[in-house]
C-alpha cells in the first residue's frame, strides 16, 4: 500500500499561519476587539458572542487529534490546470500562490491519526488555500481517504469549510460531488462510519456532498453553511435575509444537522460518538471523557 | 411565433423573411421562382452553415438558452408513446420547476424525470424558471427508487439554469437535498441515462445526472458554474461572461473531449428551435440506441462501471504513481 510512504514528516506549517499577525484581532461576527493572546488560548472562539474564528487545518489537526498520532498521506498530489483556464492570473500562478501561503499543495489534508486513542482517518479542508475549494485533487484525497477506511476499517471524519467548487477546473471540479460521493457509499455499505464537522464557511459543492452525506452531521457554532451563498440568494430574491440565516443554529432548526458542538468540546465529542459505533479495533472500556482535552 | 431572434440569428432571420415574401408573391402572381429567389436561398443556406458551423462558446449558451428552444414536455409529447405524470415528495410538496413519471419509449417502459422551463409569464413562474427547490430533488429521488424497486430504467432531461438560491430552498435543506440525491444516484440499481437538452446548471443538474450515460445535445451547455457567476467572482465584472463561457469549456464537443459525457446528439441546423420536429427524432434515435445498450448489459455489471467512471474523473500530478496509481 502506497499510501504510508512519507507519512512521518509531520506538518510544515507553523499552525497560526490562518490568522494575520497583529496583538489584537476583531470578531467580525459581534466586531468586539479581541486579544489575541486570549482567542489563541481559547481555541480562537469569541469570548463575547461565541463565533468561532477561521483556523488552519494544522490546527484542527492539533486540537482534534491525539498529539503526534497524525500521519498524512497523498500531501504529493498536485493540481495541474487542465483546462487551461484563461482567467485574469492563470491558475498554475494563483496555485502557486496558494501553496507558497499554506505549504500544502491543494486545500486538504488527509492521514490517519487517533482521537483519545480510538483510529481515525481523517481529512481537513484548508480554507486559506483558494477559498478551501474542491477540485481533482481534493476529491482524489477524500476517495483515497475513504479506501484507507475501508481497508483498514478506520471510521472516517472530514472537517469541511469550503465555498464550493474549484471554478478553474470547470466541469472536472463538478464531477468531485459524484466521484467523492461513489466512495462515501462504499462506506455506508460497509457500514463504517463516516463523520461529517461542518465549519465557517461551509457552501456549494462541499456542501452538496460530502459535508451533508455524514452518518452524523456536526456544526461548529455560528458557522455559516448552505448550498447558494448569502450574496447569490439577495441578488435573487431582492430583499434582506434574515437575521441568522444559514448559521448553524438555523440549520439545527431546520432538522439539516444532529448537532452544534463547540470547537472546546469538539474532540471529547467526537470521541464519546465514536465509541457508540462497532470498530474491531476501538478501546470498548469507558474511560469518561478524558481530562486532557478538557482545556476550557 | 413570438419574435425572438439572438443577434447572430437575426441576418439569416431577415434573409429568411425576405425569401418568404418573394415567396408568397410570385406565387399570388402565378410566376416561377425566379433567379433572385434562387440566388437569395442560395445566400441564406451559405450563411446559416457559415454562423453555425463556427459557432462560439457563449453563442452556444445563448442557444441553451434561446426561449424558443424545446423544454422537457415539448420532447415528452414527441417522442414518449405515453407519460403519466406523478407529482409530489411525499413530504412537503410537489415541485413544479421538474416534471417526474411513467413513460412509455419504443415500447420500453421506464421511469422519466426532467426539469422544466415555462414559456409564458405564468407559466415560468409556476416552473420557477426550471430551478428546483429541495422538495424537486426529492421527488426525482423518490421515482427513482420506485424505478429501481420495480427495474425500470432512469431517463433524466436536464434543463436547468441551477438549483433555486432562495430563502424557502436553504431552509428545507437545498444542500442536503442535491447531496443526498447524489449519493443515491452512485448505487440506485437500475439502469440510468441523461439527456442534457438545455442548462445544466452546476449542482442543480447533477442531482439528477448521476448516471450511467449521458447524451447531450450539440447547443446545450453543462457547467459548473453559469459563465456570468464565473464572470463575477473571477473578473468582478458579469460583462466577462463571454470569456467566462470560453474559459470554463461548457459545450458537448467540450464536455465529450474531457470524457464528462458519452454521446454528442446533433441538433437541426440553426439549433434544436428552428425545427423541434427534427431535434426530437435526434433525441429518440440517440436515446434508443443508449436505452438498447445499456439495457442489456447485467445490472451488476452496470453499477461497477458506473461507480469507476466517476471515480475516474479528475485529472492531477501524483508524484508517487508507479503504474496506473
Ligand atoms: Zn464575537
Amino acid at each position: 500500500m502506497a499510501w504510508f510512504k512519507k507519512s512521518e514528516r509531520g506538518l510544515k506549517t507553523p499552525a497560526k499561519r490562518a490568522v494575520p499577525d497583529g496583538l489584537w484581532m476583531r470578531c467580525e461576527f459581534c466586531q468586539e476587539i479581541l486579544y489575541r493572546k486570549e482567542l489563541e488560548r481559547d481555541f480562537w472562539i469569541c469570548d463575547r458572542c461565541g463565533f468561532h474564528f477561521r483556523i488552519s487545518s494544522a490546527e484542527y489537526v492539533r486540537i482534534l487529534l491525539d498529539e503526534g498520532s497524525f500521519s498524512e498521506i497523498d500531501e504529493d498530489l498536485e493540481p495541474l490546470d487542465p483546462l487551461r483556464f484563461k482567467d485574469s492570473k492563470r491558475y498554475p500562478d494563483r496555485l502557486k500562490k496558494y501553496q507558497e501561503q499554506t505549504g500544502l499543495k491543494e486545500a486538504i489534508r488527509t492521514g490517519t491519526g487517533t482521537v483519545e486513542r480510538i483510529p481515525i482517518v481523517f481529512a481537513v479542508l484548508e480554507f486559506s488555500f483558494g477559498g478551501g475549494s474542491l477540485g481533482s485533487v481534493m476529491g482524489e484525497k477524500i476517495v483515497r481517504a475513504a479506501d484507507l477506511s475501508l481497508a483498514t476499517r478506520r471510521p472516517l471524519v472530514i472537517l469541511s469549510c469550503s465555498g464550493g467548487a474549484r471554478m478553474q477546473e470547470g466541469i472536472l471540479s463538478l464531477m468531485q460531488l459524484a466521484k467523492t460521493s461513489v466512495a462515501i457509499g462504499k462506506l455506508a455499505e460497509q457500514a463504517i462510519p463516516f463523520l461529517s464537522i461542518v465549519t465557517h464557511p461551509t457552501t456549494g459543492g462541499v456542501s452538496a456532498s460530502f459535508a451533508m452525506q455524514g452518518d452524523l452531521i456536526l456544526a461548529e457554532p455560528r458557522a455559516l453553511i448552505g448550498f447558494a451563498g448569502p450574496r447569490v440568494i439577495q441578488q435573487t430574491i431582492g430583499q434582506d435575509l434574515p437575521e441568522g440565516f444559514q448559521r448553524s443554529e438555523f440549520l439545527l432548526d431546520h432538522g439539516m444537522v444532529d448537532l452544534i458542538v463547540s470547537r472546546r468540546d469538539l474532540k471529547s465529542l467526537l470521541a464519546r460518538v465514536l465509541r457508540y459505533f462497532p470498530y474491531p479495533e476501538s478501546p470498548r472500556r469507558e474511560e469518561g471523557a478524558a481530562g486532557e482535552t478538557e482545556r476550557r | 411565433m413570438p419574435e425572438v431572434a439572438l443577434d447572430f440569428e437575426k441576418p439569416i432571420i431577415e434573409l429568411e423573411k425576405r425569401i418568404a415574401e418573394l415567396r408568397q408573391i410570385a406565387e399570388q402572381e402565378g410566376l416561377e421562382a425566379g433567379d433572385e429567389l434562387r440566388e437569395l436561398e442560395k445566400k441564406a443556406d451559405h450563411l446559416r452553415k457559415e454562423v453555425f458551423s463556427r459557432l462560439t462558446r457563449w453563442q452556444r449558451v445563448q442557444l441553451a438558452r434561446h426561449p424558443l428552444r424545446p423544454y422537457t414536455l415539448d420532447y415528452i409529447d414527441r417522442i414518449m408513446q405515453e407519460f403519466i405524470e406523478l407529482h409530489g415528495d411525499r413530504l412537503f410538496a410537489d415541485d413544479g420547476a421538474v416534471v417526474g413519471g411513467l413513460a412509455t419509449f419504443e415500447g420500453m417502459k421506464i421511469v422519466l424525470i426532467g426539469q422544466q422551463k415555462g414559456r409564458e409569464t405564468k407559466e415560468k413562474l409556476a416552473r420557477n424558471f426550471g430551478m428546483m427547490h429541495p422538495e424537486g430533488y426529492r421527488k426525482a429521488l423518490r421515482l427513482m427508487r420506485l424505478a429501481e424497486k420495480f427495474r425500470l430504467p432512469v431517463v433524466t432531461f436536464i434543463d436547468t439554469p441551477g438549483a433555486y438560491p432562495g430563502i424557502q430552498a436553504e431552509e428545507r435543506g437545498q444542500a442536503n437535498a442535491i447531496a443526498d440525491n447524489i449519493l443515491a444516484m452512485t448505487r440506485i440499481r437500475t439502469p440510468m441515462i441523461a439527456v442534457i437538452i438545455g442548462e445544466g446548471g452546476s449542482g442543480g443538474a447533477l442531482a439528477i445526472a448521476v448516471t450511467d450515460r449521458v447524451l447531450m445535445m450539440e447547443n446545450a451547455i453543462y457547467s459548473v458554474i453559469s459563465p456570468e457567476g464565473c464572470a463575477a467572482i473571477l473578473w468582478a465584472d458579469r460583462a466577462m461572461a463571454e470569456q467566462a463561457a470560453e474559459s470554463l469549456r461548457i459545450t458537448a464537443p467540450d464536455l465529450q473531449e474531457l470524457a464528462i459525457i458519452d454521446v454528442v446528439i446533433p441538433e437541426p441546423l440553426g439549433g434544436a428551435h428552428r425545427d423541434p420536429g427534427a431535434a426530437a427524432e435526434s433525441v429518440r434515435t440517440a436515446l434508443r440506441a443508449a436505452l438498447e445498450e445499456l439495457t442489456r448489459i447485467p445490472i451488476d455489471r452496470v453499477l461497477d462501471e458506473r461507480a469507476s467512471k466517476y471515480l475516474r474523473m479528475g485529472v492531477f500530478h501524483d508524484p508517487g504513481a508507479v503504474s496506473g496509481g
